[in-house]
C-alpha cells in the first residue's frame, strides 16, 4: 500500500488519494495545443456543449414523455408544451440543439478535410469522429420518431423499409426491426430505448475515445506544420511563451474556445426563442396516421444530401432497378467518408489552398453537397429528377476522382471526368426517354464503378509537396 | 510443454467454451426479444365482404397495418395487355374480377393514390406511377404492387391466409 501522511487541507487529502494535480495536468493544464489555429478549431468544444445541452434538456423531457402510440403525441404536444412549466423551453432547446449539432458536425468535418487533419497518424481521430457522426445520426433518427407525428411516422416507415433492400433477409429484417408488420407500438418503444439509453451511452464512450485518439498525434494546425510538442512545451514552461509554438489547453486555449462558444450560444438561443420552428416540421403536428401518407416525405435537413443520393437514380439499367442503384449509392455515400484517408493518395498535411487540385476538389464537394441538400427537399418530379441524378453521380464521381487528383495522375483524372460526363449525357437521354436500357449505359456504369473501387487500390502514393 | 502449462491451457479452453456458449445463448435471447410478439403475429387476419362493391370502385381496407387496395374491375378491363407473368393479377370472386394488392409503393412504402380519371396509381413520395392493374410504369418503384396472401370464402375475402387461388396467382401451386 502507498504511504499516506496527514493531509493539511481537503484538497491535499483528495490529491493523495486521487492524484488530482496530476490528472488536471494531463487533461488540461499541460495538454498542449498549437498556437497557429483559427476559430474553426473551437468546434469540438461547441459540440461538447451542444451534446451536454441535449442530455440535460432530454432528462427533463423524459420526465413527462410517454412512449406509447396512444399517449406519445399528447404527452409531447399537450403535456410538455402546454402544462409543464418551461416544458416548451426544454423541447425547443432539445429540437434546435439536435438540428444545429449537425451544422457544427459538418463544419467540424469539413475543417478536418480542408486542413488534411485525417492523415499521417491522425487516421484514428478521423475514424472515431466518423463513428460519432453515424451514432449521432442514429440518435437523431430515433429521437425524431418519438413525438409520433405524421413525419415521425412516415420517416420511420421509409427508413426502416430501406433494410428491405438487403438481399435474402431484407423483408424479415424489416419486420424484426419494427417488431410488427408495420411501424407501431413495439417500434416506438424500442426506438425510445435506443434514443434515451443505448445510443447516448455509445456516444459518450466514443467521445472519450475521440479525445483519447488526439493525444498521440496531437491537434493539427493551420499550416499543417509538424510540431515537436515536447520541445515546444518545454519552451513554454521555461517562460518562452512567445517563442513556443504551443499553448496549454487550460487556461489559454479554452479562453479562445469560450469566446467562439459565446458567439455560437447567442446564435443558438436566438434560434431557440425566435426561430425554433425551423427544427419542427408543421406536418409533424398532425398525429401519426398509418393510413395516410403525407403528400411529400423528406427527412430533416441534415439527412437530405444522402437522401438525395438515394433518390437520384430514376431509371433502370439492365438487371439493376433504379431502387437498387439508389440503395448501392446511398450505402456508399454513408460509408465513403470513413475511407477518406485512403482515397487521398498524398501524404502531405497542408491546407487545401496549398494542395492544388485538391482545393478545387474540396469546393466541388461542398457545392455538390449543397445542391444535394436543396434538391433533397424538392419533390423529385420533372427536371428535378435529372438534377438529382447529376448531383448523386457527381458525389460518387468526386470520390472516384480523388485518388487521381491527389496523386496528380492527369490521365486517370480525365478518364473519370469523361465517364462521368458520358453518364450525364446517357442519363439525360434516359430522362427524355430517347434511350432504351441500352448496353451503353450498363457499360458506362460498369466502368464507373470499376474506377470507383479500383482507383484507391491501384493508384500509387505520390507523397510530399512538389 | 509442462504438466502445469497444459493444465492451464485446458482450463482456459473450458472457460472460453463456457463463456462462448453463454454469449451465444444471450445473443439468441436478445434476437428473440426483438421479434414480433405472438399476439402481433396472431392479429394478422382481416375478412372483407365484397358483395356490396360497385364496378370501377376502389376500396381500401386495413390488414396488418397496411392498406389493401381492392378494385372491382369492369369486365372490359382484363389486364391482358400485360406481359405473361403479370397478366394473371385479377382474382375471380363470385362472378366479378377484382384486383387485390397491398397499397404500398414498392419503392419505399408510401401509399399511392388512385386517380380515377387517369386510371393510374400515383405515389407522391418519389413520383412513382402504376397502371390500373397495379403494374409500375414510371419512376423508382422496382416492381408491381405486391399481392397479399388471401383466401376466398364465397363472396368474402380473408386476408392473411394462403388459399388455392392465391397460390395459383403467385405461381406457388
Ligand atoms: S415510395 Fe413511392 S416512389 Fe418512392
Amino acid at each position: 500500500m502507498a504511504h499516506f501522511t496527514k493531509a493539511n487541507s481537503v484538497y491535499e487529502w483528495l490529491d493523495q488519494r486521487l492524484a488530482l494535480t496530476k490528472l488536471w495536468k494531463v487533461l488540461a493544464a499541460e495538454y498542449w495545443v498549437p498556437k497557429n489555429i483559427n476559430f474553426l478549431w473551437a468546434m469540438g468544444v461547441v459540440l461538447m456543449t451542444m451534446f451536454t445541452i441535449l442530455v440535460i434538456s432530454g432528462i427533463f423531457l423524459l420526465m413527462y414523455y410517454k412512449p406509447d402510440t396512444k399517449l406519445a403525441f399528447d404527452s409531447v404536444n399537450y403535456t410538455i408544451m402546454q402544462e409543464v412549466w418551461y416544458g416548451w423551453l426544454w423541447r425547443h432547446m432539445h429540437a434546435v440543439a439536435a438540428s444545429v449539432v449537425f451544422l457544427v458536425i459538418y463544419i467540424h468535418m469539413l475543417t478536418g478535410i480542408y486542413y488534411a487533419s485525417y492523415k499521417r497518424g491522425r487516421e484514428m481521430i478521423w475514424i472515431s469522429g466518423m463513428l460519432l457522426f453515424v451514432t449521432f445520426s442514429a440518435e437523431a433518427f430515433s429521437g425524431y420518431m418519438l413525438p409520433w407525428g405524421q413525419m415521425s411516422y412516415w420517416a420511420a416507415q421509409v427508413i426502416t423499409n430501406l433494410f428491405g433492400g438487403i438481399p435474402f433477409i431484407g423483408d424479415d429484417l424489416v419486420i424484426w426491426i419494427r417488431g410488427n408488420f408495420y411501424v407501431s407500438d413495439p417500434t416506438l418503444t424500442r426506438f425510445f430505448m435506443l434514443h434515451v439509453f443505448l445510443m447516448p451511452i455509445i456516444i459518450m464512450m466514443l467521445i472519450g475515445f475521440h479525445f483519447y485518439s488526439l493525444r498521440i498525434p496531437h491537434v493539427n494546425n493551420q499550416e499543417g506544420e509538424e510540431i515537436d510538442f515536447d520541445a515546444e512545451a518545454e519552451k513554454y514552461k521555461a517562460g518562452l511563451k512567445k517563442e513556443s509554438k504551443v499553448i496549454p489547453f487550460w487556461p489559454v486555449f479554452i479562453s479562445k474556445d469560450l469566446f467562439v462558444l459565446g458567439v455560437f450560444m447567442i446564435f443558438y438561443f436566438y434560434l431557440v426563442f425566435y426561430h425554433y420552428d425551423f427544427a419542427m416540421d408543421p406536418i409533424n403536428f398532425d398525429p401519426a396516421n398509418p393510413m395516410k401518407t403525407p403528400p411529400h416525405i423528406y427527412p430533416e435537413w441534415y439527412f437530405l444530401w444522402s437522401y438525395e443520393v438515394l433518390r437520384g437514380f430514376f431509371f433502370n439499367v439492365g438487371p439493376l432497378s433504379a431502387m437498387d442503384m439508389g440503395l448501392i449509392a446511398f450505402g456508399i455515400a454513408n460509408i465513403i467518408f470513413f475511407f477518406l484517408p485512403w482515397f487521398d493518395k498524398n501524404d502531405e498535411v497542408a491546407p487545401a489552398a496549398k494542395r492544388g487540385g485538391f482545393f478545387i476538389w474540396f469546393w466541388l464537394l461542398v457545392a455538390d453537397m449543397i445542391v444535394l441538400t436543396i434538391w433533397g427537399k424538392l419533390p423529385p418530379t420533372g427536371f428535378n429528377a435529372y438534377i438529382g441524378y447529376v448531383a448523386a453521380v457527381g458525389f460518387l464521381a468526386l470520390f472516384a476522382a480523388l485518388p487521381a487528383v491527389t496523386a496528380r495522375k492527369k490521365g486517370l483524372l480525365s478518364l473519370v471526368i469523361l465517364v462521368t460526363l458520358a453518364l450525364y449525357i446517357a442519363g439525360y437521354l434516359e430522362y427524355t426517354k430517347a434511350l432504351g436500357n441500352g448496353i451503353v449505359i450498363i457499360a458506362l456504369f460498369a466502368i464507373f464503378y470499376l474506377l470507383f473501387f479500383l482507383n484507391p487500390v491501384f493508384v500509387k502514393n505520390r507523397g510530399g509537396a512538389q | 510443454m509442462s504438466m502445469a502449462q497444459s493444465r492451464r491451457d485446458f482450463l482456459g479452453m473450458v472457460f472460453g467454451g463456457f463463456a462462448a456458449a453463454g454469449g451465444l445463448a444471450a445473443l439468441y435471447a436478445m434476437k428473440r426479444t426483438w421479434d414480433p410478439l405472438p399476439s402481433v403475429m396472431a392479429a394478422g387476419f382481416t375478412t372483407v365482404d365484397l358483395s356490396p362493391m360497385k364496378e370501377g370502385e376502389l376500396r381500401t381496407v386495413t390488414w396488418r397495418g397496411k392498406p389493401i387496395f381492392i378494385l372491382k374491375k369492369p369486365p372490359e378491363e382484363n389486364c391482358n395487355h400485360l406481359p405473361d407473368e403479370t397478366k394473371k393479377r385479377l382474382v375471380k370472386i363470385g362472378d366479378s374480377e377484382y384486383l387485390v394488392m397491398i397499397g404500398l409503393c414498392t419503392h419505399l412504402g408510401c401509399i399511392p393514390t388512385w386517380e380515377p380519371e387517369k386510371k393510374i396509381f400515383h405515389c407522391a413520395c418519389h413520383g412513382g406511377e402504376y397502371d390500373a392493374c397495379g403494374v409500375n410504369t414510371f419512376g423508382p418503384p422496382p416492381r408491381p404492387m405486391d399481392i397479399p396472401p388471401f383466401k376466398i370464402e364465397g363472396t368474402k375475402l380473408v386476408l392473411g391466409e394462403e388459399g388455392p387461388e392465391y397460390k395459383k396467382l403467385v405461381g406457388k401451386a
